[in-house]
């Protein structure tokens, strides 16, 4: 059994790092292309900010259950629903901190400058070359306040996971959510001690990132 | 005569203007001159592959660049084409030394040391190898930038005023470093810039460009000697430009002599098809006048004309006088050590001296 504390870590990390790997793509597309839909992209990509979580957590619920197509199929191949279960918690979070990755990312990478990476191609680089030795260099810190600030939301989220993942302890018992049951049954003190565990955690990340990036603009200036 | 090195024909409708320019070019050093927004960007950009020509086609060596018959572009990474622009887009994040070897990360680390250790030591810039970019001075800068460009051995070299923002002996140095690769190497060079007088001092060959299109190509003293109208000579360096009227002619003589307008100034110009009472527009390059601190005697030069200096000011390499003879205000551009010589001081009396062939007319 795993304690609400450690899932939740687990699921903000496999979460933002899932995240890295799709949101990278996603926003190097959005700060390059010409396409004229583009804002339509955008606004579907940013949706989970302005959406209540319970009602992103009853559409996925819908769609993760073995009536939906997506569970159906997940069910077919792994024998259980992803409703209830911790990959469900980890579909659940990736939509909805995606925004919180790739707005980030997108900034970092578009205010990369073009000069660079037209200076880049004429001295004989392919597009990936430019990328991971210009593009992903200069845009790190942007994209290491992403991955963080996916961290952290996820770490945070409550509703998404309450509505997809119930309150089942050792499988989808986040920290959050034992908070929430904690205080329910008025053990105060547990919810205090996770509480002020889920302050540390959060506020040590931020303080991270932010003197990383200064250390990093000082030696760059 | 070795095979055309460089063909550009290029259309391309821009925002105020469409681009139709089309040049040749050897293995040779070629000015592309003009006036800011004539273009000449444009056509870099469509040579080194940042923008596609609607139409035309480019070819260097026996490659095609592009052709807009065939459709055919080759990326701008396969067209091994140096570009440098003002701004040295040094990569901020790399050292000098990684920044130099970028364009060379395929080659085996033995062969790609030696390549940059040389241009290092060509450019004098080795005791900078290991700083960052933003450590470093501007024209250190664009002078590791230009190391860049150059240790690619690229075929064509684009260069776009890339010695703009520095100052006058940095600038020479880099020049002088930037020709004698160039006549080592053989590789055929555009140099873009608007100032008259590094179109000058570059090349043999200048392509002036105005509103997207070629208008002359030739020698500069050829190209800049021969303006058609006021418009290109204020442009290609006529400081002085003077409407006037034929007074008389001397075909005998091969002269006429010109009134300038609302004025008694005479002038006495080359014989042109003009006659009596006959307007014109003449153009004096205010480096072809002379000054002299005393009335002149026993010279050919067949106007001398008194005058007085309004003001003095000293130029980047040079300075300008504004000399005023009557109504008539004249700029001569004299050297520093001629400004010193004579001693010259506002408001002094001094005689300029013209040579009749140094007057030109103007089709108006």
């Amino acid at each position: 059994m795993i304690p609400p504390l450690l899932l939740s870590l687990k699921l903000a990390l496999v979460t933002s790092t899932l995240l890295l790997v799709l949101g990278l793509p996603i926003a190097w597309w959005l700060a390059f292309t010409r396409f004229r839909l583009r804002f339509l992209v955008e606004s579907v990509i940013a949706l989970p900010i302005v959406l209540p979580p319970t009602v992103l957590g009853f559409y996925l619920l819908l769609q993760l259950g073995s009536n939906g197509w997506l569970g159906a199929f997940w069910q077919r191949f792994t024998g259980h629903t992803l409703a209830f279960s911790f990959e469900g918690l980890v579909l659940g979070s990736v939509i909805y901190s995606l925004p919180f990755a790739v707005q980030p990312f997108t900034t970092a990478l578009a205010s990369v400058d073009r000069r660079l990476l037209m200076a880049s191609a004429s001295l004989g680089a392919s597009s990936w070359r430019t990328f991971w030795r210009i593009t992903f260099p200069i845009a790190l810190p942007g994209i290491i306040t992403g991955f963080a600030l996916s961290f952290a939301h996820t770490l945070g989220e409550f509703g998404v996971v309450l509505m997809l993942g119930g309150n089942i302890p050792g499988r989808t018992q986040t920290a959050s959510i034992a908070i929430y049951d904690n205080v329910q049954m008025l053990d105060y003190a547990t919810a205090a001690r996770q509480s002020l565990t889920l302050l540390a955690i959060s506020f040590a990340l931020l303080i991270l990132i932010n003197a990383f990036n200064r250390s990093r603009n000082w030696r760059l200036q | 005569m070795t095979a055309t090195a460089l063909s550009v024909e290029i259309h391309l409708p821009l925002q105020r203007f469409s681009l139709n320019c089309s040049f040749q070019a050897q293995r040779e050093a070629v000015v592309l001159f003009g006036p800011s927004g004539a273009g000449k960007t444009s056509v870099l950009d469509c040579i080194a592959g940042f923008r596609r020509p609607a139409s035309g086609s480019i070819t260097l060596g026996k490659r095609t660049l592009f052709s807009g018959e065939t459709g055919e572009n080759v990326a701008v990474r396969q067209r091994r084409i140096g570009y440098l622009s003002q701004q040295p887009a040094l990569f901020p994040h790399l050292s000098v030394r990684r920044n130099i070897e970028y364009g060379l990360l395929d080659l085996p680390p033995h062969e790609r040391d030696a390549r940059v250790n040389e241009i290092l030591e060509r450019f004098r810039i080795s005791p900078l190898a290991a700083s960052r970019p933003a450590a470093i001075s501007g024209g250190e800068q664009q002078r590791v930038a230009l190391a860049r460009t150059l240790v690619c051995e690229p075929e064509l070299l684009l260069l776009d005023e890339p010695l703009s923002a520095l100052d006058l002996s940095l600038k020479s140095m880099l020049l002088e470093a930037l020709f004698d690769w160039q006549r080592e190497r053989r590789v055929p060079m555009l140099y873009v810039t608007h100032d008259q007088q590094e179109a000058y001092s570059l090349s043999r060959r200048v392509l002036v460009m105005e509103k997207g299109t070629v208008i002359a190509d030739g020698e500069p003293q050829q190209v800049f000697s021969t303006p058609a109208n006021p418009e290109r000579a204020a442009l290609s360096g006529y400081e002085n430009i003077f409407h006037a009227t034929i007074e008389e002619s001397h075909p005998a003589l091969g002269t006429m002599t010109c009134r300038i307008a609302s004025t008694d100034l005479l002038l006495e110009s080359p014989l042109a098809h003009k006659g009596h009472g006959e307007s014109a527009s003449l153009a004096v390059r205010a480096g072809d006048i002379l000054v002299a601190t005393t009335p002149p005697t026993g010279i050919s030069a067949r106007n001398i004309i008194p005058g007085r200096i309004d003001s003095i000011e000293d130029r980047a390499g040079m300075v300008e006088l504004r000399v005023l003879c009557g109504a008539t205000a004249f700029l001569v551009h004299i050297t520093r050590g001629a400004l010193q010589t004579l001693a010259l001081q506002p408001n002094q009396s001094i005689w300029l001296i013209i040579k009749t062939h140094s007057i030109q007319f103007l089709r108006s």
